[in-house]
Formats: C-alpha cells, structure tokens, sequence
C-alpha cells in the first residue's frame, strides 16, 4: 500500500489494526517479542510530561505516547502561568527533552473523547494516563454572572496568555475599579497584570492585543475579595510581596479586617506567620499617597449578586455579603451575618478556582469533587487505567506539586507492571494505530518537531516587537505553520 | 552535548534570559556564584579543575532513598550546580534552573554548617517557605555556594509529598492551599 494524505480505505484500517502494521515508512514497534510497555498519556501539560519523564527512566524499554488537544504542548505553564514570571516557565526545557527523548513522542491537535475515544486507547496500548487538567472553572452561582463585564479568572488569565479559545475576550477596561473574587495566587496574577506598568509587560510573551488592552486601561484600583480573613489568605508571600512592591501603586488594607490578627501571629508555622506579617506590614504603613493606583485586599466578603445598570445590559457593581469566622486556622467557615454591601465596579472577575470536566462516558467522573475517582492514581475499577496532575487531585498546588504526583502515579503504573497487573505479554500497537485511526477520520496530528516550527515563529514575531514572543493565537494558522 | 552538560547550558541559558528580563518588580538575588560563572563554557571548568585541584571540595548527599552520594565539587559551584554537573539521581531537583520560582532543590544542612552559612534573602526565605519538611536548617541549594569551610559537610534531601494540602495539615492548620 502507499502512503496516502487522504482518508483510508475501512476495510485497511482494520486490518492495519488487528496486525499493528504500518507499512514501510515508520519503523515497526509492535511486534518485539519481549514485552515492551506502551503507555499513552492523554494531556500535554506539567503533570503528562512529568509522568513521561518519570516512566521513561523508570523502565528502559517503556515507550511514551503524550496526546494533546491543542497544537501546541506545555498547558498551563504556557496558558496560565503569568507573562511576568518567565522563570517559573523554564520547566519547558525539561518537558522538551522528555518529549525528544527517543522513546517519546508527542501526538498534538487530537482531541481526546471526540476525535479517539478512552476505549480505543487503552485498546493501542498497555496503559493509559489520564493528565488533562482542569478546563473549567467553579461559577459563583449568583445573579447577575452572566452580564457583560464578569468574567472568570481563567478566561481572562487564558486572554492575556494567548490561549486560542479566549482570544475574543475583548475584556471592557475603561472602568476605574475592578473587583477580583478569590485571594490565590489566580487572583493575585490577575490583579499585577491589571495594575503593573506597562514597561514591565511589554518585553514579556503577553499577547500583543492583551498588551494595547491594558495600555489604554482606565482601571486604577482593584479589590481582591475572600470569604474568610487574613490569616485564611490562600495566596503565597512571593506574589503578595509582589503587589506590594508594585510602582505606582498602594496596597490597601482595612484595619479592621485584621482585628485580633496581631496576637494569633506567634502560633503560626513560619510560613504563614510571615505572609500574615506583610500583610500587617501594608496595613500599618498605608502606602504611598502618590501612587496613582491602588490594590485593595477585602476580607469576610462574599459575593451574593452581580448588579447591573438602569438599562440592565452589563454589569456595574456587585452585592457583598459580609461574613463572620467560626472556628479558627486552615478549617474556618465564613457564616453569614446578614449585613451586605454595595461596590461599584465595572469589571469583576471570579478566581474561586478551576474545574476538571468529563471527556469520555467510559471514564468514571465524580462530579461533586470534579475529578476522575482514584486510589493512588490507579482510577477506580478501571484496569490499566491511571490518572495524574489535576484531573486526579483537584486543581490546587504549584507546578512542583503536579511534579511530585506525577511522579507518584508513574511509580504506581511501574509498580502494577512488574506485579503482572498489566498483561505486558500482548503486543500493543501505539501510536502506529492511532495516528492511521485518527487518519481515517480526517485527523492529523502535529509532532513535536512541527510544533518546534510554531515555537520558532513565534520567538520571530516576537524578537521584532522587543517580546520574549508572540504566541500565535489562532489554532488554524498554528496548524498551517506546523505542516509547512 | 551529554545530558548533564545541556542541562547546564540550559541552566546557565534560563539565568542569562532571566538577567535580560530584569523589571522593576524585583531584583533576583542571585548568588554570586551563578552570576559570576555563567561565561564560562563547560570545557574552560574541565580545563581548569585540573588546575585548580586544591580548590575542590568533598560534598556527601543523602539521598531520599537512604543511600549517600558523595562528589567532589568546585568551590564557588552552587549545590545546584553540583547536582546538575554531576547528574545526581535526585527526582525534580531544580525545576526553575536556579531562578528563586520553586522550592524543589529543597537541602536540609547540618547545624553547625547552616549557621556559617549567612543571612537568606527575602526571596529565598519567600520559596523556601513552600518546601515540604521545611526545618531551621533548611536551605535552597541554587542559593548556597561551595566554600573551603564547607568541605565535608552532610546534605540530606528531604522527602517530597505530592499533595500541598496533605502537608499543610500534616505542618500546620493554617498554610494555605496554593496554584
């Protein structure tokens, strides 16, 4: 048979199926006649590409399969970590090498659930790693968030972070005050991007049309709201310390939210008793009074309903509910006091967290913690099934964390295989059968070599705007660039 | 480029592009020994440790497994350095490359060592508060450099949790949850 571009004859696929034959012009794995694992991980972010890593080094003949949905690999550390922390992203040099290894290859632009299903993985391979994160987000659930001018922390993150789906956004910044829901370090990015200088973003990798955006911004002051108080702030020292030293702007506390904190301060662990001291800090020193912007932490609030204007179109303001703490330390609650308050704002972001959804019926979700249910990694009744990063834990924790759970779940895979819990005996084809599959149904994948073009096009665009680069925002061109 | 050389290159790479990147938000304290060592290519250090023999200094790790991995290393060499240029088997060690944005090269010193070390910087203090098993001793390898007084001296490579939540409540009831 020739290679073709086109669509393959049905009756060619299955047999190239049952045989794990593809001929001629890819070299034939899957016939060895020992038992070579093949393991497909599904999601090309932190927690696939540290699962990779772990299993490839793990098991000298292990091969390693990452599908990814977008053309493009590395999820949140290339969509959600912010433009100013290029550090954080030096992670990538790691996942390439993982993904050049030569027992590695990296399938993106397949969407996994719609193009391939879970069953017909785990059909082409030994094992299958589930590691697709966490795509939603939790809604507040309140009146009034569907209106114009809220948004959710991920998408507006995703917005100024190039990723494809949000590039439409086109957020409103010509209001003075924007509200931020949640106290992480989300929130804590959204707001630095909202009130830093331009001069510190403009040599970044933020997206140019994010970049004009805030250039012309009219936001001057941003309120970061939680439900709890300070000594509950989910929020670490380096990003608040951040805000603090921000030029131009003042850090702006409410005495009163931090009545009582002065004497809790000396049974803190250190960690939290120094973010818990900077934040005391900020209170007493007030701030300069000739800064033009202002970041304002509020505590006890949650909010209840977004208000809208006389004409009802977008949003203008939003009702808080003010709180009180029972209890103390990590397991307070905010009960509810009755006492609401009234701020107007224009824009309003919620950052109460991410949310992993279902991508396969054949996957057990459990949808009250929004994660694939799992002991260990290993998904409930679900032989040859594992899972990892976000989609296995809930979507909390620094790329370090999905780091360390990765590692885990590769040593409980490794672990079952010499057990005998996977039947290493059965040849499986990989990769060769999947991307004939995918072929058929009119799908071609981007291999990370034809992403290494996307990425080198990008530094390009970007060494002519003085940026660290200039992603690609439209999954087509991305496509048309990778099989050029 | 061995594995161990490349990664060096990058590591060295990530500092030049991080030093590129200066903003007005914060100044990295880098330890004098990145930022002075980063022209020199590898080859000029192999050269030169034959030449500079008496300034090599004898560093036991311990590693999570129990098992001790001694090296010799360069004096001025970061104890990230170290593991790097020496491809130690230590699972995540130096995720940022050396740039203060992780807590992964996480090294638990002796007493006595720790307090010739001298003062941490905010920075450092800042990540290192996010290490799991965080001790009075605790230290940021990328941040300690290789001196003749530290000859000898016994690092032990903490273990590592995978869920941040787990370690808060296992450390405190109040450290946050973090993204």
């Amino acid at each position: 048979w020739k290679e073709e571009d086109g669509v393959g004859v049905l009756g060619r696929e299955l047999y190239l199926k049952s045989l794990g034959i593809h001929n001629g012009k890819r070299r034939v794995r899957g016939l060895s006649s020992s038992s070579s694992p093949r393991v497909c991980i599904v999601g090309g972010g932190p927690a696939g590409f540290y699962t990779a890593q772990q299993l490839l080094k793990a098991r000298q003949n292990a091969a390693v399969d990452i599908y990814e949905r977008l053309p493009v690999p590395f999820g949140l550390v290339r969509f959600g970590v912010a433009p100013d922390h290029p550090e954080v992203k030096n992670v990538i040099n790691t996942f390439t090498q993982t993904a050049q290894h030569e027992r590695c290859s990296f399938h993106g632009n397949v969407n996994v659930g719609k193009d391939v299903t879970i069953d017909e993985l785990r059909q082409a391979y030994h094992a299958v790693v589930l590691s697709y994160g966490a795509e939603g987000n939790r809604s507040m659930g309140i009146p009034g968030e569907d209106l114009p001018g809220v948004f959710s922390a991920k998408d507006f993150v995703g917005w100024y972070n190039g990723l494809p789906s949000n590039k439409e956004l086109h957020p409103d910044l010509s209001f003075e005050t924007a509200v931020i829901l949640g106290q992480g370090n989300v929130a804590l990015d959204v707001a630095r991007i909202l009130l830093a200088p331009v001069e510190m973003l403009k040599e970044t990798d933020i997206t140019q049309n994010a970049l004009e955006a805030l250039a012309g911004s009219k936001v001057r002051r941003v309120l970061i709201v939680g439900r709890r108080g300070p000594l509950q702030i989910a929020c670490t020292i380096k990003e608040l310390r951040e805000m603090v030293n921000l030029p131009n702007t003042r850090a702006d506390m409410l005495p009163a939210d931090f009545e009582g904190i002065a004497e809790a301060l000396k049974d803190l662990p250190r960690p939290r008793k120094r973010l818990t001291e900077l934040m005391m800090k900020a209170v007493k020193e007030g701030g300069d009074d000739k800064a033009e912007k202002c970041c304002g932490f509020r505590f006890f609030r949650s909010p209840v309903e977004v208000l809208a204007g006389a004409d009802g179109k977008r949003a203008t303001g939003i009702r808080l509910a003010l709180n009180k703490l029972e209890g103390s330390g990590e397991s307070a609650r905010a009960e509810v006091t009755g006492q609401l308050e009234d701020v107007d704002c224009g824009l309003i972001i919620s950052s109460i967290g991410y949310k992993s959804i279902p991508i396969d019926p054949a996957v057990p979700f459990d949808p009250r913690r929004a994660i694939v249910p799992n002991e260990m990694g290993r998904v409930q009744d679900t032989a040859g099934l594992y899972c990892s990063g976000w989609v296995k834990r809930g979507p909390t924790g620094v790329i370090a964390t999905t780091m360390n759970d990765s590692f885990d779940t590769a040593h409980v895979l490794i672990q079952d295989m010499e057990a005998g819990k996977l039947d290493l005996s059965v040849n499986k084809p990989g990769a060769q059968a999947i991307t004939a599959l995918l072929q058929t149904r009119g799908v071609r994948t981007v291999l990370f070599s034809q992403w290494e073009k996307i990425n080198a096009e990008e530094e390009k665009r970007g060494k002519s705007q003085g940026k660290a680069r200039e992603k690609l925002l439209d999954v087509d061109e991305m496509l048309k660039i990778a099989w050029s | 480029m061995s594995a161990c050389a490349l990664r060096v290159f990058v590591q060295r790479a990530a500092v030049m592009r991080k030093a590129a990147h200066q903003t007005f938000s914060q100044t990295r304290a880098f330890p004098q020994c990145v930022t002075g060592s980063y022209t020199h290519s590898r080859g000029i250090n192999t050269l030169t440790n034959s030449l500079r023999a008496e300034e090599k200094v004898t560093v036991h790790f311990l590693n999570r497994d129990g098992k001790r991995i001694t090296v010799k290393a360069l004096t001025g060499e970061s104890l990230l350095d170290v593991v790097v240029n020496n491809d130690l088997d230590i699972d995540g060690f130096g995720a940022c490359e050396g740039t203060l944005a992780c807590s992964t090269c996480h090294l638990i010193f002796e007493e006595g060592v720790y307090k010739k070390l001298g003062a941490v910087s905010d920075e450092e203090m800042d990540m290192l508060d996010l290490a799991y098993g965080l001790t009075d001793t605790s230290r940021l390898g990328c941040q300690v450099c290789l001196r003749k007084d530290l000859d000898g001296m016994i690092l032990r490579v903490p273990d590592v949790i995978s869920d941040a939540r787990v370690d808060s409540e296992k450390e405190s009831s109040t450290a946050p949850p973090k993204v």
